[in-house]
């Protein structure tokens, strides 16, 4: 029986909340290479941080060095010509008015196309810097919100361990930005922004199960809470997989599309962010953000008592964090 | 009710006769400029202040005669859409600061009068001779001997402007007319080293070009005999004589253009309305020597007037101004208030005016009175521009983006929908109807805000739609799993089974989807440029989502319960026993419920 046939199903076992260990060694390493990432490496921040000109326009008959010439001669230092099917996108440093109008010009003359056919973005120094300030005020409001929220929605442990999984997605697709040096925009920033309400969405459904689910866990229950909360977890599997292969799908035909067709811009930017971020949130929300709620849990007398009392009637030495017994329900 | 709403957005669209959604200029082609106004010295200007800039913006670019500009405030920004290209113009216009001037006017010509045309250009040499040996006599005694020769073309409007608006001193300080005298007296003493220093800048910067004709002109413009206008030219620039008569105040391009005038050089204007055009003195008092101006009643009366206070060094200069103005002759006796290189008015001087208040009189009503004090009180807080971004997107780059967005809102939908049909089958058409409900909820939305709420649909919006695709599908999923754990159990009809799913579902689905939102609101509301329009889908389709999951998937599958097709779990239904699971049967106890 295949894995699609078997998770179609809900047969599907798996322990996560039991091999906690390996999860948290998996995530401290790949947050340690992410942050190491960012320090050495850096964020490959685009122009809109940096301040400087973009001019965009279409050419059928144009090599990079032509495109790289023609600015040149128009005394632009650095120009980087990305291109895209037939439109071209050169990124400049900061030019004057006049400059512009003459590089305009030229790229009128030399490829033929209207002059009021070649845009030009120009972004000043401080403006990048304006984006990233409000980004991290809105991270913060936002995460204030989420607490708040979570804390009365479900319990403050949960929206804990919510806003770290939350964190560790942010730090990992950050990394993974620092090393591939995908380059940063205000578009990318946004993408961020939105795999925070992803990443959550995700952990509040299958934390919603597990606080159903543990409702129950009393004196006489035969499950600690680990075990619970694993096979709550196990139940919104597929949902879990299945909405954010749903999620990812759309996020996708925009990075596809965005990538051939449009090149550099708003759609790929944001799409790219989005894609990395919500595979890392799938993997937190099943991986980080509920073991690290069971480790959290685990620690209230309460549930230590029931620990307690099943590793004792089991025969006890077993490990009851690793809740391997909680695969004893498959008959 | 789901259907009274969408024939609700529908009717609102067939009425307006609007069926597609208004664009943005990144995907009609515009310019899109962002300032980021800051204080003099640096500082996040106050609201109140912001506002009053994008009223400057606002009319400064409808008075280019662009139609559908939008000014907006975004938080500390100011943001200005100028849709259709080659907008140079007016992108440099905007970003200028609104300054305003008090110059004594020294000359004025009515712009009905067919000007005089260009009958015996004289050679620049004579007039820039001719001015230079006037001036350094000072420009009020060369002033005097000609002014009857100005009179004779325009002297109807000088005196006309005069009955219309007056400046004096306000009538409550007319006690203290001690002051007058002792300042008037020391004054003209200090004036004319004053002036001449002024002017001798002028002349200096003139004198490196003797060759005639106007500095900074970019066409040679036809120089006139400046006294076939009847103007005395004593004291007056050339060059800007010559700018003076060229200038046609009929042309509303030369109105409300704000042309940054150099408040260190003579000038020469149109009036707002264009009836007047003027030659008008450096600037010795400047908006920022206001403290405060406000519209009233004069006591006892019913005369609408504008009050005028001076800070303290402004005080002073203005009653220097205000002496020199009224032992001018005629036309030399008014002072032009400029805003943005546009004279708002130019009240003649009834007196010398000391103490640093002032009271504008002349043919007011409540709203003229308010609107000038406005103005006056505009020019007392300048702002700076910084521009922070300007983007011009082409028709052409307009049309790949939103061809971009839309297929690829194509390619995730039909991705979801045969995703959705692979694995929920028969439950999948739900989910592919539901989505379908969504859509024209969304477009009609989309639509009717467009027309009525001056929503522009940008590509951070349809990015936002196409990605909440993926939440509104979410939300059938959590619910169509719960009927099947729920099945799985083995011991509900599907009836029931799908009620009892629906009171778990539904509070996940408000709690995720209240996660979302408040992600939305947030961003919404702290974020910069675009974010703010991703925000904005984001939240619409966590309402709509809403709004679908409770009024058209919830009631749609508890009708299909009671088809036969689903209810007796038919394999194509995604409902049958036997691909839910053999658990069910072969004892397999641990569902969740009962740990």
């Amino acid at each position: 029986m295949g894995l699609g046939r078997r998770l179609y199903r809900g047969e599907i076992d798996v322990d996560f909340v039991g091999k906690w260990r390996l999860w948290y060694s998996l995530s401290g390493l790949l947050l340690a290479v992410s942050l190491a990432g960012i320090l050495i490496n850096g964020l490959n921040l685009g122009v809109e941080f940096r301040g400087g000109s973009v001019f965009s326009f279409k050419a059928q008959t144009a090599n990079i060095e032509q495109v790289r010439e023609t600015f040149q001669e128009e005394g632009v230092h650095q120009p980087i010509v990305q291109t895209a099917g037939d439109r071209w996108r050169v990124t400049t440093e900061t030019l004057s008015e006049n400059t512009m109008n003459q590089v305009q010009t030229a790229i009128a003359k030399d490829y033929s196309v209207p002059t009021d056919q070649v845009d030009i973005q120009s972004i000043g120094a401080s403006w990048g810097g304006e984006v990233s300030q409000k980004a991290w005020i809105g991270l913060a409001v936002f995460m204030l919100a989420i607490i708040l929220y979570l804390s009365m929605a479900f319990e403050p442990k949960m929206a804990l361990a919510a806003i770290v999984a939350l964190v560790h997605d942010l730090v990992i697709t950050a990394g993974i930005y620092a090393w591939s040096g995908f380059e940063v925009t205000p578009a990318t920033l946004l993408g961020f922004l939105t795999i925070l309400g992803y990443s959550l969405y995700d952990a509040v459904v299958v934390f919603d199960m597990i606080k159903e689910v543990t409702a129950k866990l009393g004196h006489t229950s035969k499950q600690t809470y680990s075990m619970a909360a694993n096979n709550a977890l196990n139940h919104t599997l597929i949902r879990s997989l299945n909405t954010s292969l749903v999620a990812i799908l759309p996020v996708a035909a925009i990075l596809f599309i965005g990538t051939t067709l449009l090149g550099a811009g708003t759609l790929k930017d944001l799409s790219l962010a989005l894609f990395v971020g919500m595979i890392v949130g799938t993997y937190s929300s099943l991986c980080v953000a509920t073991p690290l709620l069971v480790t959290l849990k685990e620690r209230e007398p309460k549930y230590q008592a029931i620990a307690r009392r099943i590793a004792s009637t089991s025969g006890g030495g077993k490990g009851t964090k690793s809740s391997k017994s909680a695969a004893v329900a498959k008959g | 009710m789901l259907l009274a709403l969408i024939l609700a957005l529908g009717g609102t669209m067939f009425l307006q006769q609007a069926f597609t959604p208004k664009l943005g200029l990144d995907l009609a082609g515009g310019t899109t400029v962002t300032l980021s106004p800051v204080t003099l010295n640096n500082a996040s200007p106050p609201e109140e202040i912001l506002d009053r800039a994008v009223n400057i913006i606002r009319d400064r670019v409808n008075g280019t005669g662009i139609s559908d500009a939008e000014v907006a405030k975004s938080g500390d920004n100011i943001i200005i859409s100028i849709p259709g290209v080659g907008q140079n113009e007016a992108v440099k216009l905007v970003a200028t600061t609104a300054e305003l001037r008090f110059r004594q006017v020294l000359a004025v010509a009515a712009t009905q009068l067919p000007q005089e045309l260009a009958t015996n250009a004289p050679t620049p040499s004579a007039s820039s001779s001719a001015s230079p040996s006037a001036q350094p006599t000072g420009s009020q005694p060369a002033g005097k001997p000609s002014s009857s020769q100005s009179a004779s073309t325009p002297s109807a409007s000088p005196t006309g402007r005069a009955l219309s608006s007056a400046l004096t001193a306000p009538s409550p300080a007319t006690s203290s007319s001690a002051q007058p005298s002792a300042q008037s007296s020391a004054q003209p003493s200090a004036e004319p080293t004053g002036t001449q220093n002024g002017q001798k800048q002028d002349r200096k910067g003139q004198d490196s070009k003797p060759t005639a004709s106007p500095t900074g002109q970019t066409g040679t413009p036809p120089p006139q005999d400046p006294n076939a206008s009847g103007i005395d030219p004593s004291g007056i620039d050339p060059a800007v004589l010559a700018q003076f008569n060229k200038l046609d105040c009929a042309d509303p391009k030369n109105r409300g253009q704000g042309v940054q005038d150099d408040p260190n050089k003579q000038f020469a204007g149109c009036e707002a309305d264009g009836a007047y055009k003027y030659v008008l003195d450096i600037a010795k008092v400047v908006g920022t020597d206001i403290d405060t101006a406000s519209a009233g009643v004069r006591q006892g009366t019913t005369e609408w007037v504008v009050q005028l206070d001076f800070k303290s060094k402004g005080a002073g200069e203005w009653g220097k101004l205000t002496t020199t103005a009224f032992n001018s002759p005629e036309p030399r006796n008014q002072v032009a208030v400029v805003l943005d290189g546009v004279v708002i008015t130019a009240p003649v001087i009834q007196g010398p005016i000391p103490g640093g208040r002032a009271e504008i009189t002349g043919g007011f009503n409540q709203a003229s009175a308010t609107t000038l004090a406005d103005q006056l009180k505009y020019g007392a807080l300048p702002l700076k521009f910084n521009r922070s971004s300007i983007d011009t997107v082409s028709s052409t780059l307009g049309q790949d983006q939103l061809e971009g967005g839309l297929v690829a809102g194509l390619i995730g939908l039909g991705l979801v929908v045969v995703y959705c049909l692979l694995y929920y089958r028969g439950l999948g058409i739900v989910a592919v109807l539901s989505l379908v409900v969504a859509t024209v909820i969304t477009y009609t939305s989309v639509v009717v805000l467009g027309h009525n709420a001056g929503f522009r649909l940008s590509l951070p919006h349809i990015i936002g739609l196409v990605v909440s695709i993926g939440i509104t599908a979410d939300s059938f999923i959590v619910y169509f799993e719960r009927i099947r754990d729920e099945m799985k159990e083995g011991r509900r009809t599907l009836r029931a089974a799908v009620e009892v799913a629906w009171v778990r579902a539904r509070r996940t689905i408000l709690i995720a989807d209240a996660v979302m939102f408040i992600a939305a609101i947030v961003l919404y509301f702290l974020a910069v440029g675009g974010v703010a329009g991703f925000a904005f889908a984001m939240g619409l389709t966590t309402l709509i989502d809403i709004v679908v999951v409770f009024l058209f998937t919830k009631p749609f599958i508890a009708l299909l319960a009671k088809v036969k097709f689903f209810a007796k779990g038919h394999p194509l239904s995604g409902l049958d026993a036997e691909r839910m699971s053999e658990a069910g049967s072969t004892g397999r106890t641990t569902t969740p419920q009962e740990a």
